[in-house]
């Protein structure tokens, strides 16, 4: 019995943590010119359908820990445009009750949107580079 | 089972050595087919560990004593809701436990961000595996929780009787659930500082799981201080204890992040000071776990051995060496965007803040780990008091409540003198006359009290106006009546609000605590039946003695085997105020030497309190019988020499008889404290707020906020650019 307890068990821990490879070798067969799980590379690389693409094309442009770049992301702009929105909502709270005078108010909030402008237009620069590294890895 | 159990454990350590390599084979490589098997093996390690937990927990519900962790720490008399809660009253059970929720938790964490930072959650997974390993290691090596003994006995010890109390069925899992959460964002952190990714989108991957790691320690370290005051016989809730301090240590480290990461979050600052802080709080926690399961500190919390300290001592230290290593090493990514606009704004009372709790960490960590540093240089183990904790803890703690007031009336990057002065005025007032209040009443003869409760005005009056003005703003812009736009104005901005209902318990707890200690009455004397006494305003009267026989009678329904008691009649100025039944319960013991009868009340006894919980004041109630008079001695002798095992009980209820019919003289504790119940008042309007806080914004009003924001900044684009 404890046998054959251990040996479902250890059979569902296999289906689940070998699911991954699967799915990539199955991509790779149905698609054999595509790279599924090759080492992605800091430009945006092609990968193969299926969680090879999405696992592929989410670690591609990201820095890999030997790159160690301070690139930013899409992702990482998304949190700081989100933040920075969130600061400009705070400082008008601010001045709303009472916390800054109109002067201080209308100072913070310009420099605050150019702060936003800045960070949008990274984030859109980083969009454009994104999309251009996919068309390029298109066939 | 019990060999299922341990395969169970078996095949835990091979996955998570199996995630541990895939991860990083993942990441490194760029293999994103291994990262993700990396972090299935994690969701695999969740699944094995509840199944070793259930197999543990229907050994206990079945009785099945073969297991020694069963027979250590249950018993048929267990009552049944002790008994599937006394899987983590062991240490084998603990740890189990430990590693079942780190892995649930993880699991959480590492579907949540699935689909961002993979190369820091891929890091972050080997990470977690690596805790997971260490826990299932040490089941495996030192502390089996599927040991067996065959034959396996025919009863088991029981339940410590300490723990028979309700909170402390929820207050181990809720405990560690805090501390496995802490593990979290310090995978995250370690994770980013691997990977060279220390930008905003880690600190927002975990912001919640710290959140929810500072929620959870909390309510854990509240729940054990009214285990504290409701079963341990003292009548105090916080003695700064080894095993307290380990988890307010984290928590505080945690409050101290939660605050600073704004800072990070909206001017890119303090990045050192951030991951500094979440990389504590993850070692504090393991330190937590180590100091409750090493045995290393004498507790009244510790329920651990002695063999696991070198493990932990190992990991810790591999812990902060590689901490330091990774902070010092990427110093140069970790540097602020942004200074300090202004020394009078929110973030300069932040770092302020910050500072005084790291100050209370340190004061704390000194007193804790004193003894062993004392035993490592003077060969002699020695330990500081309350007395000492309270001599540095208190007035730092009187900083923090001010701070908490001084903060919320305060601009983001730059308050000027004349708004903050404007700002400040209500709540001062309402401060001053809370003092001029109580020094009337005759406060002022504990100085110490008087300054919290002034603070504690302080801040409840800064809040209160944020709540008032923040409304009046909304109703202002949008129309609406008082409740609909508080309502909105706490919708939209749960971070903000939420905090400040966070402040608004604190301050609360803080006047239950300050009220409570320093105005305390006590009296511990010996009383006989018809006898009266005084403490405080109250007059206690002992009306007659009590008692019940078997488990099942057992009126605190802990399963004791008798409990003799007393019916107090407390009254106040001649008024009937309440009709109190403080007991203590005689438990069984395994010890044969003991006899017949002797054995079946020879556990260790414990004291069944009873209270009059007020708004105002507690009183409260603990009795210790004698039953080490000749006359009850020689019935428990009698029986011992001539009755048969099964009739054991029988000397027992003879033994009732005549404590009922011929009573001692039994010792109590009598306690009237003030303002208790505000503690735990506190603590829940603590929690509500960080639930409030910590609540994801309603999508739509993100989506339509976000949308308002984007077109503001980009038609200032278009004004910037013309």
């Amino acid at each position: 019995m404890t046998a054959l307890l251990t040996l479902a068990l250890v059979g569902v821990v296999l289906v689940v943590i070998t699911a991954p490879m699967r799915h990539a070798r199955a991509a790779r067969r149905a698609d054999p010119d595509a790279r599924a799980g090759a080492p992605a590379s800091a430009g945006g690389s092609a990968s193969a359908g299926g969680s090879a693409l999405a696992g592929g094309s989410a670690l591609a442009g990201a820095p890999t820990s030997a790159g160690g770049s301070a690139w930013a992301s899409s992702t990482d702009l998304e949190a700081a445009r989100e933040a920075k929105y969130r600061e400009i909502r705070d400082a008008e709270l601010d001045y709303r009750t009472g916390k800054l005078s109109l002067e201080d108010y209308q100072a913070i909030d310009a420099d605050l949107r150019a702060e936003a402008i800045e960070i949008l237009d990274r984030y859109e620069r980083a969009g454009e580079d994104e999309r251009a590294g996919e068309d390029a890895a298109r066939p | 089972m019990a060999g299922f159990g341990f395969a169970c454990l078996l095949l835990a350590l091979v996955v998570c050595a199996y995630g541990i390599g895939a991860s990083l084979y993942g990441v490194r490589g760029g293999h994103a087919q291994y990262i993700d098997s990396g972090r299935r093996s994690v969701y695999a390690l969740a699944g094995v560990l509840t199944v070793a937990v259930l197999v543990l927990e229907i050994a206990f519900v079945r009785d099945d004593f073969a297991f020694n962790t069963v027979a250590d720490t249950s018993s048929r008399t267990t009552p049944g809701l002790y008994k599937a809660a006394a899987i983590w009253s062991s240490q084998e059970g603990s740890l189990l436990v430990w590693a079942w929720l780190m892995s649930l938790w993880s699991s959480l964490a590492l579907f949540l961000t699935r689909r961002r930072i993979r190369d820091v959650a891929a890091y972050a997974t080997a990470i977690m595996l690596g805790f997971g390993a260490f826990f299932v290691f040490l089941m495996v090596v030192y502390a089996n929780p599927f040991a067996t003994t065959h034959p396996a006995p025919a009863e088991g010890v029981g339940l410590d009787p300490l723990l028979r109390f309700p909170a402390m069925m929820i207050h181990p899992p809720i405990l560690y659930s805090g501390y496995t959460l802490c593990t979290i964002p310090l995978a995250f952190g370690m994770g980013a500082l691997l990977a060279r990714r220390l930008d905003a989108e880690w600190i927002k991957a975990i912001r919640r799981f710290a959140f929810a790691a500072w929620l959870f320690l909390g309510a854990g370290i509240m729940l054990g201080a009214l285990w504290s005051y409701s079963e341990l016989g003292w009548g105090g809730y916080w003695g700064w204890d080894a095993v307290e301090n380990a988890a307010l240590l984290p928590w505080l480290t945690g409050t101290a992040f939660l605050h600073s990461l704004m800072i990070q979050e909206k001017r890119g600052m303090l990045k050192v000071w951030n991951v500094s802080l979440v990389l504590a709080t993850g070692t504090l926690a393991i330190m937590g776990t180590f100091l409750v399961r090493s045995g290393v500190l004498n507790s009244i919390h510790a329920f651990g051995g002695q063999t696991l300290g070198v493990p932990f001592v190992i990991l810790i230290a591999a812990l902060i060496g590689g901490s330091i290593y990774l902070v010092v090493s990427r110093r140069d990514m970790l540097r602020s965007e942004h200074r300090l606009d202004a020394l009078l704004s929110r973030e300069s009372m932040f770092l302020l803040n910050n500072l005084v709790i790291v100050g209370l960490v340190f004061v704390i960590l000194w007193g804790t780990y004193f003894p062993l540093i004392s035993e490592a240089f003077t060969g002699q183990e020695a330990s500081v008091g309350p007395p000492w904790f309270d001599h540095y803890t208190v007035p730092l703690a009187l900083v923090l409540v001010a701070l908490s007031g001084i903060g919320p009336v305060i601009a983001w990057r730059r308050a000027t003198l004349a708004n903050a002065r404007r700002n400040f005025i209500a709540p001062l007032a309402f401060a001053l006359l809370v003092l001029a209040v109580l020094l009337a009443g005759g406060v002022g003869s504990k100085p110490w009290a008087l300054a919290m409760f002034c603070c504690a005005a302080f801040a409840l009056g800064s809040a209160a106006q944020e709540f008032y003005r923040g409304t009046r703003a909304r109703r202002a812009m949008a129309g609406e009546p008082v409740p609909r736009a508080l309502v909105a104005l706490v919708r939209r901005n749960r971070r903000r609000y939420g905090g400040y209902i966070v402040h608004i318990g604190m301050a609360v707890l803080f006047i239950g605590v300050a009220a409570s200690s320093s105005f305390q009455r006590v009296n511990e004397l010996q009383l006989s039946p018809g006898q009266s006494t005084r403490v405080g305003s109250y007059e206690v009267r002992y009306v007659r003695p009590t008692a019940t026989l078997t488990p099942k009678e057992d009126s605190a329904h802990t399963g004791s085997t008798m409990s003799l008691g007393a019916l107090l009649d407390v009254t106040k100025g001649g008024r009937h105020v309440a009709t109190l039944e403080p007991s203590e319960g005689f438990y069984a013991s395994q010890e044969a030497s003991q006899g017949t009868v002797g054995s079946l009340i020879g556990g260790q006894p414990v004291s069944h309190i009873a209270m009059d919980i007020g708004a105002t004041r507690n009183v409260w109630t603990a009795i210790q019988p004698d039953i080490e008079t000749p006359s009850l001695k020689r019935i428990v002798t009698v029986g011992n020499k001539t009755l048969p095992p099964e009739d054991g009980i029988v000397g027992i209820a003879y033994l009732a008889r005549e404590y009922l019919k011929h009573p001692p003289p039994a010792q109590f504790n009598l306690i009237v404290s003030p303002l208790v119940m505000w503690i735990w008042i506190g603590g829940l309007i603590v929690v509500g707020g960080a639930l409030i806080a910590m609540w994801p914004a309603p999508s739509v009003v993100r989506a339509r906020v976000c949308a308002r924001s984007r077109a503001r900044a980009l038609g200032s684009r278009g004004l910037a650019r013309a």
